[in-house]
């Protein structure tokens, strides 16, 4: 019975062992694949027509989802507000507080999210069909190189759009936000955003613009990397799709919560 | 067991040499010290059973994936002692067609053919690559195809871009990887007929990885079979298959009785 005991607890430490290192050599790989990034992608040749392409299917084929979400964000989120600042008699506060909430996290967060669903998993299945189809062994092989072509023109593109589509995000609810209270106040279009835009302060505009660059940055990565670096065949698209919005969406959380605290140190909270 | 090579001019220049050439996939031992030279000019053949590691050899060629043990020389290089520049140069030498054509399916036909030539030359002006395009295009047939997409050709169409794309960087030494795989015969017969063109207009030296007998004896000056991760036997079509060798015979078998 002991030595059954024993055994069991030698294969869990085994088997933990394993995961762990396989952890530390997966942080390892990704953090090759990053420092790659950095080397191949700000140095000549540039491929810009492949960036343009990129940040359009990126951005421009977002727009719709993007636009849906932020007006009903803002909507909702000022409708469910009300009743609570009314009790205080400070629904004059309103634009303001929906302003605040939107620029420093829902429109980050939201569109982090919701690029890590749609833009990420659109990478990671590309890339991995690319994959398993030999696409990017036949661009190795004519002596052109596959990292720049598909992974540093889609992390720049996806750098450069995200934080576009946040402010974006953030202008779409509060045009929802200014639908409902205009419905509700009669409050006028000048009011409305004069009432909102005087909370809003530089900080809060480079944070935002900080958060999105790194979501964007992280978004992408993950989606390349995964793809990348899919195993053969058509399972391993799907897991590199999966494992791009899971992992992508983890990521996000997890530096939104590391940068409320970072930005809270500016703020003197 | 190797047949003396008779018919091949030894004083050729190679320009491919591989030596001691040995490659696992964990367990598995794909091949176990192979030798196998390329002669410059020649089209030699490999035949083997699926999974022989006949398209892994190849694969090492190009440095797609890296020996275990042995020597792989490209014209002089060792393929897996040189720096990623020199490899990169050196896989301009030669072209590599897939069994799958692996063509890259957002791009149309002219932008496949592109893409190597204006990332490998720069300093070409539109009108040149647009000439350069025309020029391989038509070489394979395809003019007609410029601005379809892959997905609207039919697979030997896609075999001959592929080899289209290749032979646009102008490459000394071509590697097809099972060219006729999954084609009619009528087709297999055309695409044959492409690889012996190649080897006449662009006196390419090449490595035809296949199972199909009549595209070996079409296509082949010397024919080599991969049995048990070895090169068993080496020589013409005929040295080679004039066997009563029990190994060697189901292939020929297979091939022209059924």
């Amino acid at each position: 019975m002991k030595n059954n005991n024993e055994s069991l607890v030698a294969v869990k430490t085994a088997e933990f062992t394993g995961w762990f290192t396989n952890v530390f050599l997966t942080l390892y790989d990704v953090g090759l694949f990053i420092i790659r990034f950095f080397r191949e992608g700000f140095l000549p040749p540039y491929e810009i027509k492949e960036l343009i392409r990129q940040c359009y299917n990126i951005g421009y084929r977002s727009l719709l989802l993007i636009s849906t979400t932020g007006l009903i964000t803002g909507l909702v989120f000022t409708k469910q507000s009300r009743p609570s600042l009314s009790e205080f008699g400070a629904t004059s506060w309103l634009p303001s507080l929906v302003a605040i909430a939107l620029l420093r996290t829902l429109a980050p967060l939201l569109t982090g999210l919701i690029a890590a669903g749609k833009v990420g998993s659109s990478i990671g299945a590309e890339l991995g069909s690319m994959r398993v189809t030999e696409q990017i062994d036949a661009m190795e092989v004519s002596a052109c190189n596959p990292f720049k072509f598909l992974v540093t023109t889609r992390v720049i593109a996806s750098s450069i759009t995200i934080p576009i589509l946040t402010f974006y995000t953030a202008l779409m609810g509060m045009a929802g936000a200014f639908l409902n209270v205009n419905l509700s106040e009669g409050t006028s279009y000048t009011e409305f955003f004069q009432s909102a835009l005087e909370q809003i302060t530089f900080l809060d505009i480079t944070a935002s613009t900080i958060k999105s660059i790194i979501f964007g940055f992280t978004i992408g990565i993950v989606g390349c990397y995964q793809g990348y670096n899919s195993s053969k065949g058509t399972e391993g698209v799907g897991k590199a799709a999966n494992s791009a919005v899971v992992i992508g969406m983890f990521l996000i959380f997890l530096e939104e919560v590391i940068s409320v605290q970072f930005f809270a140190i500016f703020r003197g909270i | 067991m190797v047949q003396p090579l008779e018919n091949i001019n030894k004083s050729a220049e190679k320009v491919i040499e591989i030596k001691g050439l040995s490659k696992s996939f964990g367990s598995i031992h794909v091949l176990r010290k192979v030798h196998l030279d390329l002669y410059r000019g020649e089209n030699l053949v490999v035949l083997g059973r699926s999974g022989t590691g006949k398209s892994v050899l190849i694969k090492i060629i190009v440095g797609l994936l890296m020996p275990d043990s042995g020597e792989v020389l490209v014209n002089g290089q060792y393929v897996d002692k040189i720096s990623y520049q020199e490899l990169l140069d050196l896989r301009l030498k030669v072209g590599f067609s897939f069994q799958n054509s692996a063509l890259y399916d957002s791009m149309t036909v002219r932008e496949n053919l592109e893409f190597p030539l204006v990332r490998n030359q720069r300093n070409l002006s539109k009108k040149e690559v647009d000439l350069a395009v025309e020029e391989v295009l038509d070489a394979v047939g395809l003019l007609q195809t410029m601005n379809q997409m892959p997905s609207e050709l039919s697979g030997g169409q896609r075999k001959r871009v592929g080899i289209a794309r290749t032979l646009i960087l102008r490459p000394e030494i071509m590697l097809y990887d099972e060219p006729t795989a999954g084609l009619d015969p009528i087709t297999c017969l055309d695409i044959n007929s492409l690889i012996n063109e190649v080897q006449e207009r662009y006196r390419t030296s090449s490595i035809v990885i296949t199972h199909d007998l009549t595209c070996a004896k079409q296509v082949g000056n010397r024919v080599a079979i991969l049995l048990n991760g070895k090169f068993e036997r080496q020589g013409t079509f005929d040295e080679v298959f004039l066997t009563k060798d029990e190994e060697v015979k189901p292939f020929y078998d297979y091939n022209f009785i059924q």
